[in-house]
């Protein structure tokens, strides 16, 4: 075994104190050692989007940080966005509705990075979300579907149906 | 594939990561990771050790000072694109930083990083080098200034040594009325350009350029300066004509064939482009595109 550390984060709201391999990526650390497997890796060098997560409220790639450079930080990956486990995040329903997903690899990565897209900018063209979704790669939907479900979403979070 | 085995440092100022250099072998700084965390994880690179320089405190700043903009080697590329500052002064750097990846690599990637890593398309790069901006490095006898023309020594290597770190890089700032514009080629939104062109135009009363700053990326080892196309312009007022005319000498530049390109489409990316960027450049310098909206 490797070089190890002991880190302290939270996760979706809930506080972790774990013992992490230096080697490991964020993205490895959260599926295999806290089992939040619906964060998803592709690519593993960054350029397929699967494993965005955001870090302090930012997107960023699991694949392209370190676990131990996550110690003192604040996670959200997919798991975390509905609010209750019976409930979807508008986002998710928009998706849902708007059969934004096909089969759903890319998924996960793609509604983090929405969720701080669209906080940031609430009231995005079509062309704004094209290029808020370019570092996400999907295979199945030719994206015409995820773009109609985060113009829908965006216009579902204006309406205040999420806080 | 996973990074290999390494030991990790975490240092918190600038003098312990420089004497964890001098004392380390094979050891390899960390800073954003948008470049060489995809190298880890690829076992391209297998250093002995990690020296993160995300905790290092002083290196993330933007500030004006002395008629120039001085950026610190931490500070994410997302922070000089929501700068207002870096918006006012530096207008083509956040013009340049919306097409440097995406917001999620932004969200870490550092400017110190991506100068440091040299990629001969690198935005950034092509900025620091139109900019004739200056580099300070941290070495064991205190700090040195490199001007960004001596930083490029070859193809990704830049003048630090092993035991230095770059720690911030001074932008000088043209005349508050400046036009600007970075312009790029690449397949799809985000991926490296094939090739890019930088302008920077500053004119007189009459209109005629004074000075003129074209630098193009892509094409070589590292982004250059189109010298004979800014003597062209030096002087001139400027016209369509004047600049069809001027950047034909941009097919000239030396450039690489590879698997993207062959050389010969890089040159005609750089006529075209560098054309494209002086004519949006002029048209900011005169306000022509005041009517239009912003981009992005």
């Amino acid at each position: 075994m490797g070089e190890k550390r002991k880190i302290a984060l939270t996760v979706n709201g809930k506080r972790y104190e774990e013992e992490v391999e230096v080697r490991w990526t964020l993205a490895d650390f959260i599926r295999h050692q806290l089992g939040l497997t619906g964060t998803h890796l592709g690519c593993e060098h960054g350029v397929c989007g699967a494993c965005t997560i955001l870090v302090d409220g930012r997107s960023a790639r699991s694949c392209l940080m370190l676990a131990v450079q996550a110690d003192g930080h604040d996670l959200l990956t997919v798991e975390g966005i509905a609010p209750s486990p019976d409930e979807l995040h508008p986002l998710q329903q928009a998706f849902h509705e708007n059969h934004g997903l096909q089969c759903g690899f890319c998924t996960p990565g793609i509604l983090t990075t929405l969720i701080e897209f669209l906080r940031d900018n609430p009231d995005p063209t079509e062309q704004e979300v094209r290029i808020a979704i370019s570092g996400n790669l999907c295979r199945c939907t030719g994206y015409q579907n995820i773009v109609i479900a985060a113009l829908d979403a965006a216009k579902r979070l204006r309406a205040g149906e999420w806080r | 594939m996973k990074p290999p085995p390494f030991s990790y440092h975490d240092p918190r100022t600038v003098a312990d990561a420089v004497a964890l250099l001098g004392r380390l072998d094979n050891a390899k700084l960390l800073a954003g990771g948008q470049s060489l965390m995809p190298m880890l994880n690829f076992r391209f690179v297998q250093p002995d050790h990690i020296i993160d320089l995300n905790r290092v405190e002083g290196l993330s700043y933007i500030r004006e000072a002395n008629g120039a903009l001085e950026i610190g080697a931490m500070t994410r590329q997302r922070d000089l694109e929501f700068s207002d500052v870096v918006r006012a002064r530096l207008p083509i750097m956040h013009e340049a930083l919306l097409q440097v990846g995406h917001r999620q690599t932004r969200n870490r990637g550092t400017i110190g990083g991506s100068l440091c890593h040299l990629d001969p398309a690198a935005e950034l790069v092509s900025l620091a080098t139109g900019y004739d901006a200056t580099v300070t490095v941290a070495g064991p006898s205190g700090e040195r200034q490199i001007p960004f023309a001596q930083f490029p020594v070859a193809y990704m290597t830049p003048a630090i040594e092993p035991n230095e770190i770059l720690v911030g890089v001074r932008f000088p700032q043209w005349a508050p009325r400046h036009g600007y514009a970075f312009v790029e080629f690449s397949r799809r939104h985000g991926d490296f350009a094939i090739t890019s062109a930088a302008a920077l135009i500053e004119a007189d009363a009459g209109g005629k350029i004074t000075r003129a700053s074209v630098t193009i990326g892509g094409m070589g080892t590292a982004p250059s300066r189109a010298r004979e196309l800014e003597q062209a312009l030096t002087g001139q007022a400027p016209s369509a004509q004047l600049f069809r005319d001027a950047c034909e000498s941009c097919r000239k530049l030396e450039a690489i064939d590879d698997i993207h390109a062959p050389a010969s489409y890089r040159q005609h990316l750089a006529a075209v482009l560098s054309r494209r960027a002086l004519e949006k450049a002029h048209a900011r310098l005169t306000g022509a595109d005041a009517a239009q909206a912003r981009p992005h």
